[in-house]
């Protein structure tokens, strides 16, 4: 009986509405709301606006209820409809020193100006499951203190005052898009940066770890790692002066790494980076790992071999909405490729059990 | 099938004019040096990469509001990323849809070329998910291109060579490496070499699109195409040694279905139309239903 793939259409609609019926689930719990998700996800809500290239939390957290908690999923819904939005420019660099912080610490420096702040971290506590939030409990309020009013510049720039840093010139130029030229290699370091904090959060984790564990060490201190919220400001031309049209939060990380100098350069503390949308810093701090893994070409040091320094191996897997439509993509029917498989395996082995014969025959 | 107005939430066939322009500029670049790989800025389209992201936005390039469009994966209408595809650019662009070759302006293609000959004025927008045909050689995207660059191929004969040495013929069944007008080696998709002779000399435009690889290449009407081989070894397009069992086609390329648990196997032409056709044509093959007889 030959049951033809004849259906296609139908099947997909049942399925569609399967998985609406799925992503609801018990109709009887409470629907979540986008605020819900926004408010109380809000660190999955910030993973998919940073890899989703998108900041808007209220569209992030509808990806999240949509993808029914798949994160990656979520990011991919953010791609496509990204895609649909018109681009009316550029805007003026953001000025991370001037953040309104909400966390900032050093490991580098037991004081600078400006303090240290711990701010709302898991850092330090004790992962115990507090059965308590299995039932409602009364939201707990926290001390309040007044904003430090003394400016909190980079650290690094400290550093960088007596010459022990790489200096890092400000240039101007328009960084190149990713989203909107195709990749090609060699990367300048803004493309790497851009590529980077849209990666996937656990590919740059693990890139970052195999450096620390040898394979193209850094020996990286974070000098810095601040979140908070910038203004972000744009150029109008009819009005020749830059307004501000929001604000996003970000996470920044600035890594020292030891250097003993190269042929090129004199020995001297270099830097990597991280900057990515929302409280994300353990991205933050992979991504300032790899990038400065990645720079060992301008510094003059020696290519190891490490996948961490090897940035086209890098550049090219690190986006997971590339990633996982690819992998998943052999899910689709290749029953045309297989056949064609299929008659080579057997025309071969014909072939091969005819040589054996005829050699068994001659024996 | 007909869908007679797109989406409005949707600028026509999803992707805005300027998208649509790079796209085109891409595509032109491509039929002018044939076979040659050329980046675009690929979207991130609704769709996931590897899924035909490059075809779609090929076709979305193309498409104009009087064209029908026909879309195949596996030879077949029907099958679900087809039908999908299909969908949604019925949704997004409003265009007709048909499931007949001949009928068809524009062919999205997964996998096959139809049997029917095409004709002048039709295009064929393949999706490819490896374009590079010396990926599997050499994994660098730097290096590959300054292999083609130099028309340095002495890799990928090697590659066939050794297949011979090793096993006789070369093992490649499908995606098997063709030379367009003398200069470009390209990769045809993954299409079984049993199509490869139809690359060359087609009237129709075929436009292959690559959107996880952001790359667009194409071959112009009447290309020249020559599928790799060497003269005592000669090129071979191959497919399973039987005839339709619906419509007795034996020169078209065929699917083998497993229809018990017994081993009992039945062959199927892979284009869908062309079957179809055949058997409203009086047609029969060995399986076929005895009251059509």
């Amino acid at each position: 009986m030959y049951v033809a793939v004849k259906g296609g259409e139908r099947a997909i609609e049942a399925a569609h509405d399967w998985l609406a019926e799925e992503r609801r689930g018990n109709p009887e719990v409470p629907e979540l709301s986008i605020a819900q998700i926004r408010e109380q996800m809000a660190l999955a809500v910030n993973r998919v606006m940073a890899e989703g290239s998108l900041y808007d939390p209220d569209l992030a957290a509808l990806a999240i209820k949509q993808a029914r908690g798949d994160l990656i999923e979520a990011v991919f819904l953010i791609r496509a409809y990204r895609t649909t939005l018109p681009r009316f420019g550029g805007s003026v660099p953001v000025e991370t020193d001037k953040m309104a912080l909400i966390r900032r610490i050093s490991a580098t420096f037991k004081d600078a100006p400006g303090g240290q702040v711990l701010g709302p971290t898991f850092d330090y506590t004790h992962r115990l499951l507090d059965f308590k939030l299995m039932a409602e409990g009364a939201a707990s309020q926290a001390q309040t203190r007044d904003a430090a009013p003394e400016p909190a510049p980079h650290i690094l720039q400290l550093l960088d005052r007596d010459g022990l840093m790489e200096p890092q010139p400000r240039h101007d130029s328009t960084p190149p898009d990713l989203t909107r030229a195709p990749l090609e290699l060699p990367a300048t370091r803004p493309l790497r940066l851009q590529a980077l904090t849209r990666g996937d959060e656990g590919f740059v984790l693990s890139m970052a770890y195999s450096t620390q564990r040898g394979y193209g060490r850094t020996h990286a201190f974070v000098g810095e790692l601040r979140i908070g919220t910038v203004a972000v400001e744009m150029d109008i031309p009819e009005l020749g002066f830059a307004v501000e049209i929001g604000e996003v939060e970000l996470t920044e990380c600035e890594t020292v790494n030891q250097f003993t100098g190269s042929k090129t350069e004199p020995p001297q503390f270099t830097r990597g980076y991280g900057l990515v949308f929302g409280q994300s810093e353990r991205k933050a701090i992979s991504m300032s790992l790899v990038d400065r893994a990645l720079r060992w070409k301008e510094l003059g040091e020696e290519d190891t071999g490490a996948p961490a320094q090897d940035e086209e191996f890098v550049l090219y897997h690190c986006d997971n909405i590339q990633a996982t439509g690819f992998l998943e993509h052999i899910k689709l029917p290749h029953y045309v490729d297989f056949q064609s498989e299929l008659e080579l395996i057997r025309r071969l082995r014909a072939e091969a059990q005819a040589t054996a014969a005829h050699q068994e025959a001659a024996e | 099938m007909n869908a007679p107005h797109h989406d409005p939430d949707y600028n026509f066939a999803y992707l805005d004019e300027q998208t649509k322009r790079m796209i085109r500029r891409a595509i032109l670049k491509g039929i002018a040096v044939p076979g040659y790989q050329v980046p675009f800025a690929s979207r991130e389209m609704p769709m996931p990469y590897g899924w035909g992201t490059g075809g779609v936005q090929v076709t979305a390039a193309c498409l104009v509001p009087e064209d029908r469009l026909k879309v195949i994966d596996q030879g077949a209408d029907d099958t679900t990323n087809a039908v999908s595809i299909r969908r949604f650019f019925q949704r997004t662009a409003g265009v007709e849809a048909t499931e007949k070759t001949t009928e068809a302006s524009v062919i999205q293609t997964r996998h096959r070329i139809p049997e029917t000959p095409l004709t002048e004025g039709q295009i064929l927008v393949y999706q490819v998910p490896i374009p590079e045909p010396l990926r599997f050689l050499e994994p660098r995207e730097s290096e590959t291109r300054r292999m083609h660059a130099l028309a340095d191929y002495g890799l990928m004969h090697v590659k066939l060579y050794e297949d011979i040495a090793r096993h006789g013929a070369i093992a490649t069944s499908y995606a098997y490496p063709v030379e367009v007008e003398g200069r470009y080696v390209m990769d045809p998709s993954p299409i079984p070499k049993f199509d490869n002779p139809k690359l060359g000399g087609n009237p129709a435009i075929q436009l292959f699109g690559a959107g996880r690889e952001q790359r667009i290449y194409a071959l112009p009407p009447y290309t020249a195409v020559r599928s790799l081989d060497f003269e005592d070894y000669p090129f071979e397009p191959s497919k399973a040694n039987h005839d339709c069992d619906l419509c007795g086609a034996s020169g078209s390329y065929l699917d083998e279905v497993i229809t018990d648990d017994q081993g009992s196997r039945m062959f199927v032409c892979s284009d869908t139309d062309y079957c179809e056709t055949r058997r409203n044509a009086g047609h029969r093959g060995r399986l076929s239903p005895e009251e059509a007889r």
